[in-house]
């Protein structure tokens, strides 16, 4: 049985990570990450009519990608936990509605990697579930569309605006003991956290506190220390969230982040060069970077130990438009290999 | 200790880097001038045909809606306004650009309830006030007998 310590659960059975795929658009293709994806697409549209449809596409194609890494056929996955950014998830349940597979989903804004993860691990605790998927997609076009303005409208961004990644990230999770694979030891469901910030170009500075909240609770609910981690990978904090989460570990908690904290946001783009303003955002973001290079590292033995602290911001363009201030959640799966 | 709103809207306010306003503006002055100067050589380029001025000022406009849609349509002008900002977002070229772009992302719902039903979305609010205060100037001269 799992137990738990404060707001961290731990689990008993550590579903292991058996495979991951990550599929991204051309500009994530061309960022410093671009060799570490499985898929690279070089037309955002995927070929298809419309922007919705390209990122169903896309997450389709990560899990489609996922399975035939881990060799397993679809009939043998027991549930996948899926969600995304558009109205009522059409991007995820579009993209799952061919495989015939149960499906759950979910919505955790830009932190549902994490959250698909946590939700995976834990149907695989129960013993009901042996394999499942967790996965998760965004798309820039369709982003913009729905929370911004038209792509082709000529309006300028702000300095601390974020860059929706165009991607989708699907990880294997299965009750096995006789893989090497990465495995997950303890999830975090993180809580709501909101001190004020309503401006919807500054989404790091809204998810902060959430991810500082998670982190904190983390590492007291399991008694450790930043420098006991290999990385505390944030989701998509971007520049301004990561200086903001670090200068409010250290004024609230005097927790020295900066050694070995990263955030996906930060790594999947050069942000001056293709001009990406205060980073990448959106599920795809922490999705792709987890399921490529991170997981990747675990694979080749360079991480043992990395905290995974997926952020999202819970606003919506009706709550943005009526003066309501950003909430920020931020879940967390510690992975760890032999 | 923990941190309370209005201590955190500073922090934020510190770590949040801001536009670089006198950049901008200088950007939005130039392209804003240039797109005037433009405007200006047609005038005098079509004021040399049998047209009058009225008919000139219509058809400069129209010039300069229809490069606005072309450049939309092809998916340069929006890289040209991230860096003019004002310059290109005041003079016509601005209105035109947020009837098209709205007009084109909506294609994929339909050419009645996507395309059509959203093409004055961002424009419908200038067109609102621009009508609402053109009633008001309209008023104002008309009873002080200004016309």
């Amino acid at each position: 049985m799992a137990t738990r310590t404060g707001r961290t659960v731990f689990l008993e059975k550590k579903p292991r990570i058996i495979a991951n795929a990550a599929a991204v658009g051309k500009k994530e293709g061309e960022g410093p990450l671009g060799k570490e994806f499985d898929l690279v697409f070089e037309d955002d549209t995927l070929g298809l009519p419309s922007w919705e449809k390209a990122e169903s596409e896309l997450l389709k194609t990560a899990v489609k990608k996922a399975l035939a890494n881990a060799a397993t056929e679809k009939s043998e996955v027991d549930a996948v936990f899926c969600g995304d950014l558009l109205d009522q998830c059409i991007g995820s349940s579009f993209g799952l509605r061919e495989f015939q597979i149960p499906a759950c989903g979910l919505y955790g804004a830009c932190s549902t990697m994490a959250l698909s993860l946590c939700m995976a691990s834990l149907a695989i605790e129960t013993g009901g579930f042996d394999c499942c998927v967790a996965a998760t997609c965004s798309h820039f076009c369709s982003a913009e569309k729905q929370f911004r303005y038209p792509l082709e409208y000529g309006g300028q961004r702000t300095p601390t605006a974020q860059w929706t990644v165009t991607g989708a990230g699907a990880a294997v999770l299965k009750n096995t003991h006789a893989s090497a694979s990465p495995y997950i030891d303890c999830v975090h469901i993180g809580t709501i956290c909101d001190l004020g910030i309503t401006d919807s170009n500054n989404m790091g500075a809204a998810m902060a506190p959430a991810a500082k909240k998670t982190i904190a609770d983390f590492l007291r609910d399991t008694g450790t220390v930043p420098s006991d981690y290999d990385m505390i990978l944030t989701g998509d904090l971007g520049k301004v969230g990561s200086d903001l989460l670090k200068e409010l570990m250290l004024k609230e908690e005097g927790i020295d982040l900066s050694s070995v904290h990263n955030d996906c946001g930060l790594l999947i783009y050069d942000r001056e060069a293709q001009d990406v303003h205060a980073g990448g955002s959106g599920c795809g973001c922490s999705a792709s970077v987890l399921c490529s290079y991170i997981l990747n590292r675990f694979r080749n033995g360079f991480f043992k130990k990395v905290l995974f602290v997926a952020t999202g911001a819970l606003m919506s363009p009706v709550s943005s438009l009526q003066g309501e201030s950003i909430p920020g959640i931020a879940h967390a799966v510690l992975i760890r290999s032999n | 200790m923990s941190v309370s709103k209005e201590e955190y809207s500073n922090m934020a306010k510190r770590f949040s880097p801001s536009s670089p306003i006198l950049l901008d503006c200088l950007k939005a002055f130039l392209t804003g001038g240039l797109i005037c100067c433009f405007a200006e050589l047609l005038t005098s380029l079509f004021s040399k045909t049998q047209m009058t001025l009225e008919e000139v000022k219509a058809l400069v406009l129209v010039v300069i809606i229809a490069l606005t849609a072309i450049l939309t349509g092809f998916g340069v002008f929006d890289n040209i306004a991230k860096h003019a900002g004002a310059g290109t977002a005041v003079p016509i070229t601005g209105f035109a650009n947020s009837i098209v772009s709205p007009a084109m992302e909506f294609h994929s719902e339909g050419f009645i309830l996507g395309t059509a039903a959203n093409m004055f979305k961002l424009a419908g609010p200038v067109i609102v006030f621009g009508c609402g205060s053109a009633v008001v100037y309209g008023l104002i001269i008309y009873i002080f007998g200004w016309y």
